[in-house]
This record gives structure tokens, sequence and C-alpha cells, in this order.
């Protein structure tokens, strides 16, 4: 067996390489190379922005998202009101921003649960030939099963026990998070668990194995790492699609109420004013670009920074 | 069913004429003139047998293939088709003692494979849709119905249970559309559900069946037997289904893809640009007749009650006070609901409850009136006062609404409209909505029926004659877990006084009184806010047509294309 | 790899009979009645509609009607719509050409956008083209179908007046006018839903490339002095096609369940809007029948995405 020679060769390597250089950790060189990364920092600023923004824009645009008056309804951009007004006379601007704090909350929070689910099941399947096939007969019970039926059923069921639980709003959002997260972690599980398969077999995961390695270390330090750039290219594009989930959502009334306005919501309710009035789409649509855009810009730089082979 | 009169039994009915609106053409057309007559339907006719409809889609489709012995006119009266003339008391077709109704019909008329068109075919409706296992969607006039024979082949006698006032009720309407007995004989009862012919059925209508893909697109073609030898004006007719009320819109005003476009309720935002654009290439005929209205909980939805939740023997912690009620009537902004979000193809503001015989007497009440300030004052005058959170409580018990209806752009405008008033005088109102499938499920747990909220809006349309939807205000029409969600009385309300209104309303054979006990039942409901009414919607459903498109009398009563034959362009 | 495949085929079985029991289960749950739409219409009054729900079998517990539905699709039977009143089979067999027709060729046309793009995309990493290509397939996926679709029929049909958007299922291509009439009706939905996939498949593509370009083996290949062209044609595209050949045959059930929302406002008469409207109208039949194909294409196409992985990459092996 030439695979038995070479950890040693290899586990001498790095302890040289250790011995010579001051200690880094992974999380430290990551940072160092996404830093290095124009795109990946510009991505970053402006998701800060975004954030920011959303969190406190209400605070510094006063105007109420709620104030209906139809002598003012659709209205184009103007100084008192920069992004105009819907067809109830209301403020756009002041509903685009407090849209992006529920939006930007519910779409992040979702794709991370749907990745973590899904790399969680695939990580076990691919890595533990006995979990395989009962991991992956699940991700096909999942995959197949009809969406509405089953947002209908969550709903009735966890809908009035979890706003008792944890409050109306608090409980509506959990609800929404978790209903994006459950319908969409299954291709996830599917890409790791084809990269798990194929990298268990690689040369280095032996060798870990080899000089006794924990599943758990395996599996954390030498594999999962070099499966994540599937996992970022699903999560970055998936936030997008869990904004736009959630406003399905609103429209089939399992969502947050009418009155609670998001970024996907304001661009389905404006999608039939798009002749006659496209400031009411332009606004929340381009809010969505931008946030797709940042984190994807994000997703690559820490997809970088983050793979093994590109240390140095 | 339900013992009622019809409108057109004070007034003698017009001798009937020919066919129906037979004068509304004003140009000589002749037949098959006119190329494809295009249809859009956002909700895909199903079925072409009208006894299994699973929804108007379904009624309207086979009308083009099947009729009626008489319509409902734009009036409320019936209109003779397959019948000669219309029976009534003063023709004698009538019996005095309001049993037996004797039919005419038209000699001659043949269905469309050639054969004739007899009594028979129009007793054998009968024997098919009163079988309980055919489970006819029409079966409703069953309950009242003793018999329906063929005395010869042109003339057939329906004669009910007991004095029927409503004596209409077997042989008028889209319900009532007479299939062919050569065709179904073999359908009747547990073999009605796969019957072929439910999906091709035979009829004497204008139309005959070309093609039908069951969910997608129905193609007709002009029935060359058809009794009037100067229509139908298309030769052919397609009813493309699918899509949604938006799409439809654009198609008959905005490309024109389609001549006729059925329910096209949307915001009135998006559709005065349509109607208004130099290019715009539709109207809307507007008849008003289905109530969109707030209904009040008069039970308590309180979940902590269990099983008891909003049965009719709780009681609801507020809204079983009357100025609560009031207050809430006196700041619902109807004009501004109707103006803005249905405008003239949709609907007018309205107060009272009931469309036939509209109520004077409701005009000058505050409960009509938008004020939001005496609103206001009549919750501070009565004990409700405003808490540090801005809702208002008495002796514990704080004004917070959930109002609930189903998803619906409108709707949900209606909802915000409603709830900005109702928060500045001191409710707090939490909306919710869920899709019109479940929202209308008996025993869905956030639908209508079960009414687990303390305000939902829906919409209805009424019979011409008012008694059946009074009715559902009375204490024995409840909806209760008792019988399975499944009567009319959503709100719990119950009223001595109102139910003696409604027996002698019952009992009552003489026109112009009944017409008054309505009325009085009318203003009494209003006054005591027993529902809250906002819109008196188009019906039966707001439909545009091209404005090429000539000859379309729609009919509150009836199927929007019951007089499909005269349409011309 | 024979012992593997008959295995699986095996297991599939009770795998697709647990996907079934799940999805009854589910519906019987979901609460949805067919004759909602009749719901406040005074002529059908509640014990007519009482009546015609025990004529569908509804008033039996919904395990027993499970069983009975079970037996009879094992016979090959998937019974008859509650709605329409025909056989669930005719239905399917009447929408899914419109599907393939509209949702299948937009998914080819996605994939082969998609591959020279993610690949160029991966190669010039971070240049203009790059850049471009990325912000493409950004803008791809954050804007939802239902805002291109409208955008487009404001555009090509109400504005310029070239494209119907009523799509006619009638229409059968014999000659070339029937063609040209096919091609301008589904122009619209296949270009939504083109853009769509091209942007979804073109990261993932660009992705799979960046994996590939820095290993041992490429190296190796430059070392040895090969050309560039050859370099990433011959070795690298080969290797980063292995996940995006499974990707696309997971993608083939969705392109059968067809797009939801596409179809509605196109008016394509296709297999998603079927299960969207017998959903809608509690039509059981109906959803159980396209469930379960959907589920046997999900079943069959994960079996063969783990076969095709195990063909194309030498080192993975199935036990």
């Amino acid at each position: 067996m030439t695979a038995a020679a070479e950890p040693n060769v290899a586990s001498a390597a790095a302890l040289g390489a250790a011995l010579h250089r001051p200690a880094r950790s992974l999380w430290r060189d990551a940072w160092y190379t996404f830093t290095r990364d124009r795109l990946a920092v510009t991505g970053l600023v402006v998701l800060a922005v975004m954030v920011l923004g959303a969190l406190f824009g209400p605070y510094l645009w006063n105007q109420p998202t709620s104030t209906i008056d139809f002598t003012k309804a659709l209205q184009g951009p103007s100084f008192t009101h920069p992004f105009g007004t819907d067809d109830l006379g209301r403020d756009l601007l002041a509903r685009v921003l407090f849209g992006g704090r529920v939006s930007l909350a519910v779409g992040i929070t979702a794709v991370v649960l749907a990745m973590t689910l899904g790399t969680a099941v695939g990580a076990l399947a691919g890595y533990f030939g006995r979990l395989d096939n009962p991991l992956m007969r699940l991700t096909d019970l999942f995959l197949s099963l009809p969406v509405l039926p089953v947002l209908l059923v969550l709903v009735y069921l966890f809908r009035e026990a979890l706003q008792r639980a944890l409050g109306s709003q608090i409980g509506i959002f959990v609800m929404i998070v978790g209903v994006i997260g459950i319908l969409n972690w299954m291709p996830v599980a599917r890409l790791v668990r084809a990269s798990f398969l194929s990298l268990k077999q690689r040369e280095f995961v032996e060798a870990a194995r080899c000089v006794g390695a924990p599943d758990g270390r395996i599996i954390f330090r030498h594999i999962l790492p070099n499966a994540l750039s599937p996992v970022l290219v699903a999560a970055t594009i998936g936030v997008g699609g869990a904004i736009i989930a959630e406003s399905t959502l609103s429209f089939l009334g399992l969502g947050f109420p009418t009155d609670t306005p998001t970024l996907g919501r304001l661009l389905f309710d404006a999608v039939n004013y798009l002749d006659f009035a496209p400031h009411w789409a332009i606004f929340p649509g381009l809010a969505i670009f931008l946030i797709v855009l940042a984190i994807n810009f994000i997703g690559d730089g820490l997809r970088d920074a983050l793979d093994p082979r590109r240390k140095i | 069913m339900l013992v009622a009169a019809a409108c057109g039994q004070a007034t003698p009915a017009p001798t009937p004429t020919g066919g129906a609106g037979a004068s509304a053409t004003t140009a000589p057309a002749a037949r098959g003139q006119g190329g494809e007559l295009k249809i859009i339907y956002w909700q895909a006719p199903t079925i072409l047998n009208p006894h299994q409809a699973g929804g108007t889609k379904d009624n309207d489709a086979s009308r083009l293939i099947v009729e009626p012995l008489a319509s409902w006119g734009p009036d409320g009266k019936p209109v003779a088709i397959l019948a000669a003339e219309v029976p009534t008391l003063a023709n004698g077709g009538v019996s005095k003692d309001l049993t037996t109704v004797t039919w005419k019909l038209k000699t001659g008329v043949k269905w469309s494979d050639g054969s004739a068109f007899t009594a028979d075919d129009v007793a054998f409706m009968f024997t098919y849709r009163c079988n309980a296992d055919t489970a006819a969607t029409t079966a409703s006039a069953c309950k009242s119905t003793a018999s329906v024979t063929a005395k010869d082949p042109n003339t057939v006698v329906v004669t009910y249970k007991q004095p029927n006032a409503n004596f209409y009720e077997w042989g008028v309407g889209t319900q009532d559309s007479i299939i062919q007995k050569a065709q179904f004989n073999d359908c009747v009862g547990a073999k009605a559900k796969d019957c072929p012919a439910n999906l091709k059925p035979i009829g004497t209508g204008p139309y005959k069946l070309v093609e039908f893909k069951p969910g997608d697109v129905v193609s007709y073609a002009m029935n060359d037997n058809f009794r009037d030898p100067s229509k139908p004006f298309f030769k052919t007719v397609t009813i493309k289904g699918g899509g949604d009320a938006e799409g439809a819109a654009r198609a008959v005003c905005q490309t024109g893809e389609a001549d006729y476009g059925w329910n096209l309720q949307i915001p009135l935002a998006v559709l005065q640009p349509m109607l208004s654009a130099a290019a715009s290439k539709c109207q809307f005929p507007s008849s008003y007749n289905a109530l969109e209205r707030i209904t009040v909980n008069f039970a308590n939805p309180d979940p902590a009650l269990g099983e008891k939740r909003s049965e009719p023997d709780t009681k609801h912690p507020f809204l079983s006070d009357l100025n609560v009620r009031r207050a809430l009537a006196m700041s619902a902004n109807r004009a501004a609901v109707a103006e803005q979000l249905y405008g003239k193809p949709g609907g007018e503001a309205y107060c009272n409850v009931i469309v036939f015989p509209r109520s004077k007497n409701t005009d000058s009440l505050d409960v009509c009136k938008y004020d939001v300030a005496a609103a206001e004052k009549v919750l501070q005058d009565n004990g409700w006062v405003k808490g540090t959170d801005g809702v208002r409580a008495k002796d514990g018990v704080k004004l917070v609404i959930n109002y609930q209806t189903s998803t619906n752009a409108a709707r949900q405008k209606t909802q915000e409209i409603l709830k900005a008033d109702w928060e500045k005088i001191g409710f707090k109102v939490n909306i919710t909505n869920s899709s019109a499938t479940t929202f209308f499920t008996n025993t869905a747990p956030d639908g209508y029926a079960k009414f687990y909220a303390d305000l939902e809006e829906f919409a209805s349309s009424q019979d011409p004659d008012p008694t059946s939807f009074l009715e559902q205000y009375i204490c024995e029409e409840a909806n209760a877990k008792a019988n399975n969600w499944n009567k009319n009385n959503i709100g719990r309300y119950c009223d001595p006084a109102f139910d003696a209104i409604i027996k002698s309303l019952k009992a009552e054979t003489d026109q112009a009184k009944r017409d008054q006990l309505a009325i009085q039942a009318n203003d009494y409901l209003v006054k005591n806010v027993a529902v809250i009414s906002l819109v008196n919607r188009t019906a039966p459903t707001p439909n545009g047509f091209s404005k090429g498109l000539k000859g379309v009398k729609q009919s509150p009563f009836d199927s929007s294309l019951w007089d499909v034959m005269d349409w011309t362009k | 790899m024979g012992r593997f495949i008959a295995r699986r085929l095996l297991i599939a079985i009770p795998t697709l009979i647990a996907i079934s029991f799940v999805m009854y289960a589910i519906l019987a749950l979901a609460p949805i009645d067919p004759l909602a739409q009749f719901a406040l219409d005074p002529r059908v009054p509640p014990e007519v509609r009482e009546n015609v729900k025990r004529s569908l079998g509804l008033d039996q517990p919904w395990p027993i009607r499970y069983v009975k539905w079970l037996t009879s699709v094992a016979q090959g039977n998937f019974g008859i719509s509650f709605m329409t009143h025909a056989p669930v089979a005719d239905l399917i067999w009447q929408r899914l050409p419109n599907t393939l027709a509209v949702v299948g060729i937009a998914y080819v046309i996605g994939l082969f956008i998609a591959l020279p793009a993610g690949i160029i995309s991966a190669i010039r990493r971070n240049s203009i083209v790059d850049h471009v290509i990325s912000s493409f397939a950004y803008i791809g996926f954050s804007v939802p179908t239902f805002f291109t679709g409208i955008l487009l029929i404001i555009i090509f049909s109400i504005k310029l007046g070239w494209f119907t958007f009523l799509y006619d299922s009638r229409l059968q291509v014999r000659d070339f006018e029937t063609l040209v009439a096919q091609i301008k009706q589904s122009i619209m939905p296949i270009t939504v839903l083109a853009l769509f996939d091209a942007a979804v498949l073109t990261r993932y593509v660009r992705a799979s490339m960046l994996e590939n370009l820095p290993l041992d083996y490429v190296r190796t290949a430059h070392a040895k002095g090969l050309g560039e062209r050859f370099v990433v044609l011959g070795h690298v595209l080969r290797n980063s096609l292995i996940p995006v050949v499974t990707l696309v045959a997971l993608g083939v059930p969705a392109v059968f369940g067809g797009a939801i929302v596409t179809e509605q406002i196109f008016h394509v008469p296709g297999i998603g809007e079927l299960l969207v409207t017998s959903i809608g109208t509690g039509d059981t039949p109906v959803v159980a029948a396209v469930v379960l194909l959907f589920a046997v294409l999900v079943v069959a196409f994960n079996l063969i995405a783990d076969i095709l992985y195990a063909v194309l990459d030498p080192r993975i092996k199935y036990a």
C-alpha cells in the first residue's frame, strides 16, 4: 500500500512547515484572504449599509408606513416621497426601509437554516455509508411532496401554537423561516453528499484517518472546508429565493399580515401597476437585487478565503 | 327549501315574446355571420353538465349548449327560453292553490343531433337530478317538488308538495338546464359520476361542442338546429381558461385577445387606467346584486374556550355591546372602499342588507354615515376608555379585533382602509387572510364558517326574492359544531324580535306587504348593526367585454352567458 | 454496479409507498373542500353539498380512502377526477405536452446558455466578461418570474403587439406557418424560464469549474506543456461537469412538475397549473396522481444521478 507510506511524509512536511512559521488559524487566514478581495469587501460594505439602513432607517426617515391618503395615490418620486407612493398613498421609502428589515431577516435566517440542515444531512449521508440510504430516501420524500398542501398543513398545525408561545410577530417570523428552511434544504443535502462521497476517497482524508483523526475532526476539519463551495453557491442563490418565497407565502395568506410590508410583497403588489407606476416596483426590486448582489460577492470571497488549497 | 315568492308574482309577468332579449339586438343579424367569439375565464371550466358543476364557470360553459325552460331576466322576472310562455297566475299556468305549474314548450325545437326535444326530456331532468345517488349540485329544488310529468309532448306539469309561493323554483335559471334523456338515460344514480356524457352534452342551445379540454379550453360551433334561424351571430366560440383576473382583464382591455372576460374583479387602480386609456378595448356593463359585507361575531371566539369557541351559546365580550358595533359601523369608510377600490365597474357604497327591494329609510341613519369623531364619541360616552397603549377598554375588556377575510387584493386593501380608521378611535385591529379555497371550506380552522375571529368579510349574491337572504340572520340558522358549521347564520346573530319579522314575512302572500316586511327586516338589521354592509357589488360578476361587442344584456340573477345567442359584433 | 442498481430499485418501492402515504395524509389533513366554490351560493344549500361529498367517497376516513386508492393505483388505475369526472390519467396526458413544450425547452435552452457562460466566466475569472455574465446571473435569480413575465407581456404584447400571451393548446405544429405560431405563443414563457434556469446553472457551472482549475492534475497538464485550450476542454471541463451533470439530472423532475407561476401568467395549461388548481379545488385524485408521478421521477432521477456519478467519477465507489 503506497497510501500507507504517504501520510508520514505529508505529516512530516506539515510538521516542518509548522515549525518554521508562527501559528495562524484557519479563520485568521480566511479573513486575510477575504480582505484582499475587492469585490467581497464591496459586497460586505453594501450589505452593511443595507442592514444599517433597515435597522436605523425607519428612525431617520420617520414617515408612517401605513397612513392612507387617496389624494396622494401612485405619485412618482419627489422630495416629500423620494420613492413615490403606492395605490393607497403611502410613502414607499418608509415601506421599503421597513420591508428591508423584515426581508433581510427572513432571507438570511431561512437560508442559514436550510444550509445547516442540508449540510448536516448531506455530510452524514456522504460520510457514513450506513446512513446514506435512509437519509437520501428522506430527501427524496421531501423533494417529492407538493409544496402547497404541505404549507397549508404546517401553517394550520403550528401558526396558532407558535403565536401563542412566542408572540404574534416573532411567532409568524419563526414559522415563515421554518417553512422556507424545511422546504429548501434538500438540494444542498444532495450537493454536500456528492462532495463527501468524492472527497472521502481522497488521499488527504485517508491520511487523516491513518493518523487516527476521529470522524468528527475529519468531517469538520478536512472534508467540510473542501465541500463548502457548492453550499456557498446554493446559499447565495437561496437568499434572493427566500425573499421572494416570503412574498409568495403572503400571497397565499400564510405569511406576515398584509399590513406588514416586506420587499417581496411590495414587488408582488406593484407588479400589476408596472405599466403606469413603475416606481413602485423598481425600488423594492432594486433593493432585492442589491442584497443578492452583495451576498453573492461576499459568498465568492468567502469561498476563496475558506478554500484550503488557496492558502498562503 | 324556503317558501319564497318570486318578484314576478305581484306585477303580472310581461307577455313573453319569442326568445330572450330578442328586442335587444338593433341590427338584423344573420346566423353565423360573425367569426369567432373569444371568451376568457380565469377559472377554467372542468365539466359541461350543469347538474354536476363544480362552480359558476361550469354552469356558464354549459349554458351555451343546454338551456332551461326560462331564464332570470335583468329585472328578476323569468324570460321564456324553451317554454312557449312563462306560466303565471294570470294566464292560468300556475294553479290558484300554488301547487301545480304547467309549462307549455315551444314546438319544433330540436336537439343539436337532430332529434326532437319533448316534454319527456324535461321530466327526465327531475328523475336525474333528484336521485340522491346522482349527487347533483342542482338538487336543492327537489326537496319541495313532488313530481314533474310530461302531460303531452309539449306540456310539462310541475307539482309541489305544498303550496309554493316561489313557484318558479323548478324550471327557471341555469341550474335548471334540460339535458337530453337519450344521452343521460344510463347516467342516473351512482353511474352519473363518471358518465362520459358529462364532458360532451348534447343540447338545444345556440352552440354545440367541438372540443373540450377540461381545465383548459372549450371550443364550440354553431348549432345548425337552433330554433331561431337568425341566431347565433358568431360562428364559433372559444372559452379559454386559466390565469388570473388581471391577466384576463389585460387580454380583453389591452391586447384585445379576448372579446369577453369573466369576473374581472381587480382593484380599480389597476382597472381604471386600462379602461380610460385611449387604446382601451373594453367596457363593463354593471348591475349590482352582490353584498360585500363585514359579518360581526356575536359568539365568543376566544381560543381559551376550547370546544365552546364561537359556539352560539357563548357571548362575545365586546361585540355584543351595540355601542361598540355602532362605533365600528360609523367609522367604516364605505365611500372610500367603493370609490377607490371598486368604482363603477365594481360596485357602489351600500348600507342596506337586502338589494331588492331597496330600503330608503336607512339613508338618514347615523350608522350609515361615515363620521369618525361621532364614532369615537359613542365609545367615550359609553365607558370605553383609552388605555396608555391607545386601546380602549371597559371592565378589563380590551377592544382588540381579529378581522379575517379571503385572499384578494381588493379585500386586503379594504382591511387596511378600515383598520386605519378603527385604530384612530381606539380599537386594535389584527388583519389576516387565507386563500379563498380554505376560507370557504366549512371545516377549515381559519374559514368563514367556524369564524374563529371577531369580524370577517365576504360577499354573496341574492335571489330576486330577499327571504332566503334575510333568513341567514335567524336564531335557528346559527352555525355551530353540532351542524358541522353548515348553516347560514355565520355571525350567530340571534334576536327574537327579528325572528318574528321573518316569520310573518314567510307567512305573507301579498307582494306589497311582503316588500314592506322585507324592508322592515332590513332596517332592523342595519339599526342593530347585525352586519356591516360595505359595497353592493356587480352581479353575477364584473365582466368586461370588448367595445365592438353588441347586444349584451347582463342579468344579475342568471348566468353571465345566458343571452350569448343575442351577442353581435 | 448491477447489484447496486437492483438494490436501489427494490428500495424505491417502499420509498414511493411511504411518500404516497405522507402525501395522502397531508392532503386529507389540509382543510380544503371540493365544494367551497358553492359555499355562499344560496342555490346550493349545505345538504346538497354534503350529499355530493358523500358521493365522492369523502365521508369515509382517509386511511380507508388511501388503501383503496393505493390498490387501484397498483392496478394502473389513477381514478376519476372530482371536478371533471374524467380519468385522471387523461388529464395528465393532456397537460404533459404543453409543459414539455414550454418548461422542457426552456430548461434545455437555459442549459445551453449556462454551459459556455459558466465556463468562460470561470476561466476569465474576475475579468470584465466574468462580471458581466455574473451580473446577468444575479439579475436572473433575484428578479422573480412573476415580474419578468408581466414585464414581457407589457412590452411585447401590449406596447408592441408582437406576441399573444394566451397560450392556445389546440395549436398543432404541422407546417411552417403553425411552427411560427407556436414560436410566437411560447417565446415569452420560454424566455422567462430559460433566463432563470440559465442564471442558476451558470453559477453552478462556474463554481464547479473553479473548484477544479487549481487542482494538481491541471498543474500537471500545464507542466506537460499542454495548451490552455486543451487543458480546459480536455481535463478541467470533463471533471467539473460531473457535479453539473448530476445537477442537471436532478433538475429534470422539476421540468415535468411544470412552472406554476409562469404557466399561470401565460395561460399555459401545463402540469403545474393542473396541480395548483386541483389543490385549490380539493381534487385529491388528481393531486395524488401528479405527486406520485413526480415522486417516481424524483426517485428515478436520483438513482440516475448516482449512477452517472459512479460512472463518470472513478473515485466514487458504491458498496
